[in-house]
């Protein structure tokens, strides 16, 4: 018989122990699909480790990477802290990428220093106003914004598709269902010359100080707190629960519709349906991985960007599926939740007598 | 209006709609299974993915159409497992490991399917569930070829919706299943074991998922590709809270479900040249969507839905 002993507040040792302990665990049980696939296990750790790290490009590739993760996963670490399941990061972060291409392409002629404003501010709203939907009809009429959230991907992905196909078509695109270029005045700088990483980085990294200032030091983020432990308890201590859950869904919304800002005002410089190979729900892994804390976000975002971008070169190299790298990435969600038992609780083995003797 | 009149009174019209609603109907019987028992189980959409994978390769690793059926229930009652064994005994969020369960379920199943077939361009194909042609009835007017010109797995379909429905309602499992679902220590004080009921139902409600999923592989279409599943989980996720966690209203609701896509099918075709077929595609779930906000008021959920129980403890 197992049983669960509450403890007390971690460590910070073990805060820190626990998700490394899980990472370590995922990378060690890539170890059976590698050998399924028929690899040398030591080889293809090594492949993926210089991929990721081994030289100045492969690591700014996996800076490049981490970017929209980190920001992705502040969406969901924040709404999950307030136990308001945002599952649509995917779909706002397309919200955002569409309204970036939608300023940035040439309605406004404005100098930079106005217009990269103006396209990170739009995608942000856009990001938030998909996620002030299912935030309202969880408050107003009580449905569960998990499965809103989630069917919202879809309806957002076909309405980019629609898009890139009808009136935002790019008329020079050889027929591609694409967006025009964002204006040279509307891109995000490039932080490197000759490497593809971007100013996208920066804002992730502020927004990161952002989301661990407003969860730490301000009101809002005690009731933030306070909502995701008990929310009836909050609202009988006077709490505004619905207006909590209100900023919390437009401010994860916005973080996630940065991330598309990222994608196509700093990387790919135009819109196309494929903009994201799931990065809204590897942003959830990111989340679980950091135990919703926004510092450990960052640092997580960029475990997950090496094993996609480690996985990926490893890939090129074997033949093997790069698939590889997505089931690493499940694996790392499911051993982080078994290990952060090891963080809430202690965990006994004890006798049949004993369990007796708590249950009366 | 004649031509929506003439769509509705085809008999291939409804044939369409139960062959829509086929998938969705294991989908929501498995899923009203695992909630009436307390767990919410969101690995539905990769549970989707792997019962479609696992069925079709077993068939085109030559087990027969059957074995693949087989096949299937059986990867989906293995993702089921991990989803149990993380959310009761371990008492862990059920929403994240849901997520945690499908992101698994489907790169682990697209990881399969592309290791054993590197480099085929088109996807292999097998021989797939036809439609029984049943003498005398398939030959009957409008009902015969709407009810029963459909494959197997239809027909197998419909039967779990009885099987569940008395299973849930006139026997003592199904009492048990429903109380643990709503009043867990009740239940533990009847000296029945919590822990093992939940897990039986997140398992057998998961082997019925993955059904749902090889009717895709195994009998809609008859090869496997990369995002067929396509939403139709978290579809199923709705369409059970719609159906307030009732077979019969499950079968309602999925069958509404797939007459409306069919319904809509039809219409792109008639006016398909002046609306994007995009918003066609949106409409399956912005009707899921609009069935939660129906219902969202006067759903009665389970009462210890996402409540996970612990021994001993109130």
């Amino acid at each position: 018989m197992i049983r669960f002993e509450p403890r007390e507040p971690a460590s910070l040792s073990r805060l820190i122990l626990v998700p490394v302990a899980a990472a370590v665990v995922a990378l060690a049980l890539a170890a059976i699909p590698m050998g399924f696939a028929g690899l040398n296990i030591f080889k293809a750790y090594g492949l993926m480790a210089t991929g990721a790290f081994g030289s100045l490009f492969a690591f700014t590739e996996m800076l490049t990477r981490a970017t929209p993760l980190i920001l992705t996963g502040l969406a969901a670490a924040l709404a999950f802290r307030a136990k308001l399941w945002n599952i649509g990061a995917e779909g706002q972060l397309y919200a955002g990428a569409l309204a970036a291409v939608a300023v940035g392409t040439g309605v406004i002629d404005a100098p930079s220093f106005v217009l990269i404003p103006l396209v990170v501010f739009c995608g942000a709203l856009a990001g938030g106003l998909v996620m002030l939907g299912p935030t309202l009809l969880k408050t107003r009429l009580g449905v569960d914004e998990v499965v809103t959230t989630l069917l919202l991907n879809f309806v957002i992905l076909l309405f980019v598709q629609m898009m890139l196909e009808g009136p935002m078509k790019d008329p020079m695109g050889m027929g591609w269902p694409q967006s025009e270029p964002i204006l040279d005045a509307a891109a995000l700088p490039k932080l490197m010359a000759r490497m593809r990483i971007h100013g996208g980085l920066i804002i992730a990294l502020v927004a990161a100080l952002g989301v661990y200032l407003l969860l730490k030091r301000t009101v809002w983020g005690f009731e933030i707190r306070a909502v995701g432990e008990n929310a009836n308890a909050a609202r009988h201590a006077g709490i505004p629960v619905t207006a909590t859950f209100i900023r919390v869904g437009l401010i994860s919304g916005a973080l996630a519709g940065l991330a598309g800002v990222g994608e196509v005002a700093g990387l790919k410089g135009y819109l196309t349906a494929d903009l994201s190979p799931g990065f809204g729900y590897s942003g959830i892994v990111v989340a679980m991985l950091a135990g919703l804390n926004p510092i450990g976000v960052v640092v997580a975002a960029l475990f997950i960007a090496s094993i996609f971008v480690g996985a990926d070169s490893m890939s090129r190299a074997t033949g093997v599926s790069n698939y590889l790298a997505d089931l690493i990435v499940a694996m790392a969600l499911i051993s982080v939740l078994v290990s952060g038992l090891f963080l809430r609780f202690k965990v006994r083995f004890v006798g049949q007598r004993h369990t007796e003797g708590a249950a009366k | 209006m004649s031509d929506i009149l003439d769509i509705l009174l085809a008999a291939n019209f409804w044939a369409a709609a139960l062959r829509i609603a086929t998938p969705l109907i294991f989908g929501v019987i498995g899923a009203l299974v695992c909630e009436r028992a307390g767990v919410l189980n969101l690995g539905i959409e990769g549970i989707f993915t792997a019962g479609a994978m696992a069925g079709w390769m077993a068939v085109w690793l030559g087990a027969g159409l059957w074995g693949g059926v087989l096949v299937a229930a059986l990867a989906g009652g293995f993702f089921g497992l991990i989803h149990a064994i993380l959310t009761v005994p371990l008492g862990l969020s059920q929403h994240v490991s849901g997520i945690g369960v499908t992101l698994f379920a489907t790169s682990l199943s697209y990881f399969i399917y592309r290791t054993a077939l590197p480099d085929v361009s088109s996807p292999p194909r097998i021989e797939a569930f036809k439609p029984l042609d049943i003498p005398v009835l398939s030959d009957l007017p409008f009902i015969g070829p709407a009810l029963f010109q459909q494959t197997a797995l239809t027909f197998l379909a419909l039967a779990v919706v009885a099987v569940t429905a008395f299973v849930l309602y006139r026997t003592p499992l199904g009492l048990a299943i429903r109380a643990v679902g709503d009043n867990p220590s009740a239940v533990e004080s009847q000296g029945l074991s919590v822990y093992g009921l939940r897990i039986g139902a997140v398992v057998a409600g998961s082997a019925l998922m993955a059904l749902g999923g090889a009717f895709l592989t195994m009998s809609a279409f008859d090869a496997f590709f990369f995002g067929m599943v396509n939403g139709r989980g978290w579809i199923c996720i709705a369409l059970t809270v719609f159906a307030s966690w009732r077979p019969g209203k499950a079968l309602l609701g999925a069958l509404l479900f797939g007459a409306f896509d069919a319904f809509q099918v039809r219409l792109q075709t008639e006016v398909g040249s002046f609306i994007p077929g995009q918003v066609f595609l949106m409409m399956p779930y912005l009707l899921s969507i609009a069935a939660l906000v129906l219902v969202a008021r006067k759903a009665d959920y389970p009462r210890a839905l996402l409540v996970p129980y612990f021994r001993g403890q109130r």
